[in-house]
């Protein structure tokens, strides 16, 4: 083959991107595929109850804060970190929020703008603390925020010496909390509005390309001259101020600072995380996988309690479902690799051995 | 020819191993200058401590004639001397397009770019007719390079290098995972590179290649830099002799410095 005609045959073939292979490539697509199964499934079993507008805007008002969350657990997880203290960042900041709003006294949004914005910069410290701890202390992220989740909920329990304050704003619970408009519950529609900008930002920005980067390889990142470091503890900011705004959020849905209702709250999170096609190791996945996988947990609930199932069947069900989805993701990739391997042990064997190699020997 | 980096009395130690020791090196614009040694000897050391990738203890580096000390491998890349890495230092999850402007990102123009957008298809189009003009073995400009054979993700951190040196090309051991064609393929882009006006440097194993395409080649021996010949008229048998020891620089009368 001349070497011309080989540079042709490349060009030809490095044409030959579709979009529909690259999309066929992610896992966000195949656990869609289980969302709409599952949501058929229950749409054929109840089609009047569960299909309901009603019931479905139920679901997405219940998803709403741990969306906003699950944003900032994206860009953790992509990094190849982990965020376990979002729960009680979620927490403190609510509790902060409420605190200084209930001295304000009830003056409607100015009292709210000051809360949000409390809750927003007192996320945010926390994240830059475990960003951090993460970067400069080089402490695992794990134990880092492990740490940081005890602290900030038992800082949160000093504050209130434990007991839930109970005084949100009217105005915050009557708009944001019950609100509708055209009969989408407003929650959600900041809730959307911040997973739009987080999946815009990690995919067609810069910064979410070294997002990508540093979790599929810190060294070659930091050769290349992108500052790691600060890059890490923006991340870990990032996601310190979202859990501060779902604390804001949680407010206004509750009424009240939910100091031991948020134990959990992490692991829902990484779970929908994960399930979304997000890997653990880094360098993987996509925005719109995490919100796939946070609807998965519940439409299962909404539609085990419509269909008479018990509910605590959803956690059962939840549980199967990311051990399913990450060892389907890791066949997948095992199956790539051993692609790319086979094709170098080919061409090694191919070739012949270096004679300069044999001849020193 | 001017010299256009250039290492003196490079020394470096980890614990008790002298890993350089008072090594030097030079290599000019237009030429391809092997560096060649037995495992241990401080070629990636040497090709370290020139990149901003490690500090050495003394000694002092010269890039056009003007005293450097390139603390980060950005440093050295922000005067066009690009590495390509045993390691290949890829990110195995981004794809070739990705991988090859990583920290160079081509960004939108305006208020777009600004807020940080990039501009996707200007960079794949030129990764593509990268990839096309050095006659690449990839085939993908969007599949993660982690997905690729050993051979194409090579192909993408040669592509890489060779895209943004405008000066220094250090090449640590380019063929180890390549097949005959391949291999010919990056012996034929190292000279159309060198023709161009940029010094290369290749640290290889593989004798052959390096007579075959380097214009001196210089051998190293514990830390040292031993001896430096011209490529023509050397033999293999003579640049084994040189790395083990068996020859010394007063049995080959071409030697230039000790």
């Amino acid at each position: 083959m001349s070497q011309s005609t080989m540079q042709t045959d490349v060009t030809v073939e490095i044409g030959q991107e579709t979009l529909a292979g690259r999309l066929r490539s992610m896992q966000s697509i195949w656990i869609l595929g289980v969302l709409i199964v599952i949501v058929a499934i229950f749409g054929v079993l109840e089609p009047t109850r569960f299909l309901a507008y009603n019931n479905l805007m139920n679901i997405a008002q219940n998803a709403s804060i741990w969306a906003v969350i699950a944003v900032g657990m994206t860009y953790v997880i992509i990094t190849s970190g982990i965020d376990l203290s979002v729960g009680s960042v979620l927490v403190f900041s609510s509790v902060i929020s409420a605190k200084v709003m209930e001295m304000m006294g009830d003056k409607g949004w100015p009292t709210v703008a000051v809360g949000t914005l409390l809750a927003l910069v007192s996320g945010g410290l926390w994240g830059v603390l475990n960003g951090w701890l993460v970067a400069k202390a080089k402490v695992p992220a794990l134990i880092v925020t492990l740490g940081t989740l005890s602290i900030a909920l038992g800082a949160a329990q000093i504050i209130t010496s434990g007991l839930d304050i109970r005084s949100a704003p009217v105005v915050l619970q009557d708009s944001v909390g019950y609100g509708r408009v055209a009969g989408v519950p407003v929650i959600s529609l900041i809730a959307l509005f911040v997973v739009i900008l987080g999946g815009i930002g990690l995919h067609m920005t810069r910064f979410g390309r070294y997002t990508f980067a540093i979790g599929s390889n810190e060294l070659a990142a930091r050769r290349v001259g992108i500052g790691v470091d600060r890059k890490l503890i923006e991340i870990y900011a990032l996601c310190g101020l979202l859990a501060g705004f779902a604390g804001q959020l949680s407010l206004a849905q509750y009424g009240t600072t939910t100091i031991a209702g948020q134990s959990l709250t992490n692991l829902n999170v990484i779970a929908a995380v994960v399930i979304g096609g997000t890997s653990i190791f880094g360098g993987q996945g996509s925005m719109l996988g995490s919100m796939v996988g946070l609807f998965i947990p519940a439409v299962l609930l909404s539609g085990f309690v419509i269909t008479g199932v018990s509910p605590f069947w959803q956690t059962v069900a939840v549980g199967a479902i990311l051990i399913a989805a990450v060892f389907v993701d890791q066949q997948r990739r095992a199956a790539a690799a051993r692609g790319g391997r086979a094709a170098v042990k080919a061409r090694r064997a191919a070739a012949p051995a270096s004679p300069g190699v044999a001849e020193y020997k | 020819m001017t010299t256009l980096l250039e290492a003196r009395k490079l020394c470096r130690a980890f614990g008790h191993v002298q890993a350089l020791d008072n090594a030097d090196f030079d290599v000019s614009a237009g030429e391809v200058v092997a560096i060649i040694g037995d495992n241990g000897a401080g070629k990636s050391t040497m090709v370290k401590a020139l990149t901003g990738n490690l500090d050495v203890d003394s000694g002092e580096v010269l890039f056009e004639d003007q005293p450097v000390s390139f603390t980060t491998p950005h440093d050295a890349s922000s005067r066009g001397i690009e590495v390509v890495h045993q390691d290949l230092a890829l990110a195995p999850r981004l794809d070739p397009t990705q991988n090859m402007f990583l920290g160079r990102e081509v960004m939108r123009a305006g208020v777009a770019g600004r807020l940080g957008f990039m501009n996707e298809r200007k960079m794949r189009q030129d990764a593509r007719a990268a990839f096309v003009r050095l006659g690449s073995a990839v085939r993908s400009v969007t599949m993660p390079v982690g997905d690729m054979s050993g051979g194409q993700r090579q192909s993408v951190a040669i592509a890489r290098a060779v895209s943004w040196a405008s000066k220094v090309l250090f090449l640590d051991e380019p063929t180890a995972a390549l097949g005959v064609i391949q291999t010919r393929n990056v012996l034929d882009m190292i000279r159309r590179i060198r023709d161009q006006g940029i010094a290369v440097v290749l640290i290889s194993h593989s004798m052959p290649h390096v007579l075959a395409v380097a214009d001196r080649v210089q051998v190293m021996r514990l830390g040292r830099m031993v001896i430096t010949m011209p490529a023509e008229g050397t033999t293999v048998e003579q640049l084994v002799g040189a790395m083990t020891g068996a020859l010394d620089e007063q049995d080959i009368g071409r030697s230039e410095i000790a």
